[in-house]
């Protein structure tokens, strides 16, 4: 089923009669067995106002479509998406209602924040084949509750987007790499935690152990650049040889789409944690390899096919979701951390609230 | 304002309820005499008073559960209070519910610098957040005017905003883990020191549900390192849509300045009469700041000094001391004490698109001799977030009613231009029955339908957010059963 407007695809949610998955591009891997509503023909950037930094688009835009939009005007999604093609070997257009509904935030989430915080105003039919709108398209809405949040993430277990506003920011002029060679995680992880909490503004802190080096981002004009380049130098040195990437390249992005792991073999996990933890949480893992951002708070690790992580880890305080595995992983272990008892009959409730009949893209979250 | 019907039956069974609380609360826990119930009567929206049944001031997580389970087993209307400063009414009391105030949790529970977070009892007021860390150049961003008393609790209710979130974001933003009470008495753990969150965001839809969905005892705030230096420019212009368009032009230039605040000719006027900071004579002024190092600052100045003389200024000073910033915020800082001088007043909140600005402003000014009431303006001009301060005479018989009148247009014609009714103070009793204007029945039974999961039985600050209308069958069906 592919609507081309909203009306069209309420009608369509009204007269379901058995589950279906929701698919925007279809790049993000949780494609499931059901019949598929395809929003990738309700497209189009609906208003943007670069001076208020606001811009409104169709759920089925294409990601590029509108990034290309932004760049003509010196702007930018400053929660830098991820694009999962590659990690996950899947073809398609990634849009913007597939990255908000995974809540997708890349390395720039440690300093500007993530998909969810950037989420002005949500449109979604919800389970009865309802037309919903929460938020708007200003920065500042505190009228009613905020279900724009609830909807970042909810992998379209709660309703069908068919609109999104976020905000936007303006893209640095300039911005230059760190790296710092540093004998082991947690030395890695203290100078990341060190960069973190000088008045530098570093807005990429990652560690990748394979190369041996902490990787650091300074973003904005010129001048400003080079000063707090030359003040995290000094800040850092007692941690390891420090030293300016020439060209980064695409070393952010890589980062973001956790490039080193395309084409290896294996299960990937995505493990969120509080940074000064993530040491002791790799060191209880058996991972082929590893990559850390968000200053230590986002661990990647590469496993063995069908390894329990949640299991090897014990209790800890954060959580470990599965990105790439077989379907017999999937279904065994769940993709999502489990929730504590009282938190799981909260989120059920509020599902069973938003899709009585259990519709869409049953059993993803719980 | 109207309010619902006290229920009979838990007004009769007060002496009950009282016995119970005090079988789990210290005596001086219980407040319960009407001379000091009254204490409670009403938050910073003085216009509507109302002293409740009884008063409690726990001091633990388990205290505020054994408050929760007893008033849902005894079918008690619950109404949290963090300290009192909502300016929607957030706080107001009805007379059959028992005030639960948090302002006894104000611990610092841990401080944790490598990792960016302090967790702290949900009482603590937010200036002394930032206190307990800004010896080690640490702060809490989110900045209310409010901040000296204003509780974290409360914060977190309204998901409060403040002058400088045009680049740090407001509460929920800043907001990492709670520690929650539902009204059952059962106490559950979102969020925490890490950042993303495993399932649905539940933390996202308790921030700002206005004491609606639990009682938030403990939370984790992200804090961060100080900038080295912020310094202001003021700059005055003879026409508030080239003001209008010079905040425009700034945001397009790619410079993200920490806050851009507006004020007009009656608030200049009056700022300038109460604080003497020396403010020139004119029509729209803009106060900008801009953070960093010395060096960034005085590019990011530069920069903006262009862009503001393109518009022709009347005025343009940029500070070169910390006294002359002072100055320079001085006004801005004490411009509702200074409008309070001129009469009493009615500030309201809504959020409209910056493209607007000059639209609304004029409309406004419009309306203003339609009512026969004076209004000033001062707000946060980077994120469109106004605050229209009606002046009226509350001695004056119908006054108060008019300026109610007034104020309901000026927050519809925020909404009619894509803007949205409150931007940081929450819609309490005071916008509560203007949301019909902002929402579809659909829009507000998807948000009523997630307090039904939290408080089935609509106890927890129930003639709140919601028009009575809308919520009525919700709150009566709880009546009816018992």
């Amino acid at each position: 089923m592919k609507p081309k407007t909203e009306a069209e695809l309420a009608e369509m949610v009204a007269g379901l009669n058995e589950p279906v998955s929701i698919k925007g591009g279809g790049t993000r891997g949780i494609a499931g067995p059901d019949a598929v509503i395809d929003t990738s023909e309700l497209t189009g950037v609906t208003l943007y106002e670069p001076g208020a930094l606001t811009l409104v688009a169709k759920a089925g835009t294409p990601v590029a479509e509108i990034e290309a939009a932004l760049d003509a005007e010196g702007q930018q999604l400053a929660f830098e998406p991820m694009d999962h093609r590659g990690l996950l070997g899947t073809s398609g257009t990634p849009t913007i209602g597939g990255v908000v509904s995974a809540n997708i935030s890349g390395p720039r989430r440690v300093q500007a924040g993530a998909c969810r915080d950037f989420l002005l105003g949500v449109r979604y039919v919800d389970g009865m084949g309802q037309v919903v709108k929460n938020g708007g398209r200003v920065m500042k809405n505190v009228t009613g509750y905020d279900l724009v949040k609830l909807m970042a993430g909810s992998w379209g277990t709660l309703g069908v987007l068919t609109e999104v506003s976020l905000k936007v920011l303006p893209k640095p002029e300039v911005s230059a790499t760190l790296i710092v060679q540093v004998p082991d995680v947690t030395t890695a992880i203290a100078a990341l935690s060190a960069a973190m909490k000088s008045p530098f503004e570093v807005s990429g802190a990652a560690y990748d152990p394979d190369i041996g080096c902490a990787l650091l981002r300074l973003e904005g004009f010129s001048g400003s650049v080079t000063y707090r380049s030359d003040q995290l130098k000094s800040l850092l040195s007692g941690f390891g040889e420090v030293a300016e990437l020439d060209q980064p390249g695409t070393v952010w992005a890589d980062l973001r789409d956790a490039g080193g792991f395309h084409e290896q073999s294996g299960d990937v996990w995505r493990i969120s944690v509080k940074p000064s933890d993530a040491p002791d949480i790799v060191a209880r893992i058996r991972a082929e390899r590893t990559l850390f951002d968000w200053g230590g708070g986002l661990i990647w690790a590469l496993v063995p096919v069908g390894s329990d992580l949640r299991a090897q880890f014990g209790a800890f305080d954060g959580n470990a979701n599965i990105v790439r595995a077989g379907s017999e992983t999937l279904a065994e272990l769940g993709r999502f951390q489990p929730e504590a008892a009282g938190i799981a009959a909260l989120t059920n409730s509020i599902r069973q609230r938003f899709d009585p009949r259990g519709l869409f893209n049953p059993g993803l979250m719980g | 304002m109207e309010m619902p019907t006290p229920n009979p039956d838990v007004l009769r069974r007060k002496a009950v309820v009282l016995q119970r609380l005090l079988q789990v609360l210290p005596e001086d826990a219980v407040i319960h005499e009407p001379s000091e119930t009254r204490a409670y009567e009403c938050d910073a929206l003085t216009a509507y008073r109302c002293p409740p049944m009884l008063a409690v001031l726990p001091s633990t997580t388990q205290e505020v559960s054994d408050v929760l389970r007893i008033c849902n087993e005894e079918g008690v209307p619950v109404v949290p209070r963090g300290s009192g400063t909502s300016l929607a009414g957030g706080a107001l009391p009805t007379a059959d519910c028992v005030i639960l105030g948090v302002a006894r949790m104000n611990e610092v529970l841990e401080v944790d610098y490598d990792n960016r977070f302090i967790r702290v009892q949900s009482g603590r007021t937010n200036l002394s957040v930032t206190g307990a860390v800004e010896e080690d150049d640490f702060f809490y961003a989110p900045d209310p005017s409010s901040q000296l008393a204003c509780a974290i609790a409360g914060n977190i209710a309204m998901n409060s905003g403040g002058a400088h979130c045009l680049k740090y974001g407001v509460t929920t933003n800043n907001l990492l883990g709670v520690k929650m009470v539902l009204m059952d008495g059962s106490v559950v753990e979102i969020g925490g020191a890490h950042l993303d969150s495993g399932g649905l965001d539940l933390l996202g839809v308790i921030c700002g549900s206005e004491g609606q969905l639990g009682v938030v005892t403990e939370a984790t705030l992200r804090i961060l390192r100080k900038p080295e230096g912020a310094r202001p420019v003021l700059m005055g212009f003879d026409d508030n849509e080239v003001a209008g368009q010079c905040v425009s032009d700034i945001i397009k230039s790619g410079i993200m300045p920490v806050a851009i605040e507006f004020m007009d000719t009656l608030c200049i006027k009056a700022c300038e009469n109460f604080s003497h900071a020396g403010y020139p004579d004119c029509t729209a002024l803009l106060i900008v700041e801009v953070e960093g190092s010395e060096a960034e600052m005085d590019y990011q100045l530069s920069k903006i000094i262009e862009i503001a003389k393109r518009h022709n200024p009347v005025e343009l000073r940029e500070s070169q001391s910390a006294e002359e910033s002072a100055k320079i915020w001085l006004g801005r800082k004490s411009a509702f004490g200074a409008m309070g001088q001129l009469n009493d007043y009615m500030c309201l909140d809504g959020t409209i698109p910056v493209s607007s600005l000059p639209e609304v402003l004029r409309r406004i000014g419009e309306m203003s001799e339609e009512y026969g009431l004076p209004v000033g303006n001062v707000f946060h001009a980077g994120d469109g977030n106004m605050h229209p301060l009606i002046l009226f005479d509350a001695n004056k018989p119908g006054d108060l009613e008019k300026c109610e009148a007034f104020g309901a247009d000026i927050l519809k014609l925020c909404v009619d231009v894509g803007g949205c009714l409150t931007g940081e103070h929450g819609v309490g009793i005071e916008k509560r029955d203007l949301m019909s204007h902002q929402y579809a029945p659909a829009d507000l039974e998807a948000q009523m339908a997630v307090k039904d999961v939290f408080d089935p039985k609509w106890l927890l600050n129930p003639a709140k957010v919601f028009p009575l209308q809308a919520s009525k069958s919700r709150r009566n069906a709880r009546i009816a059963a018992e």
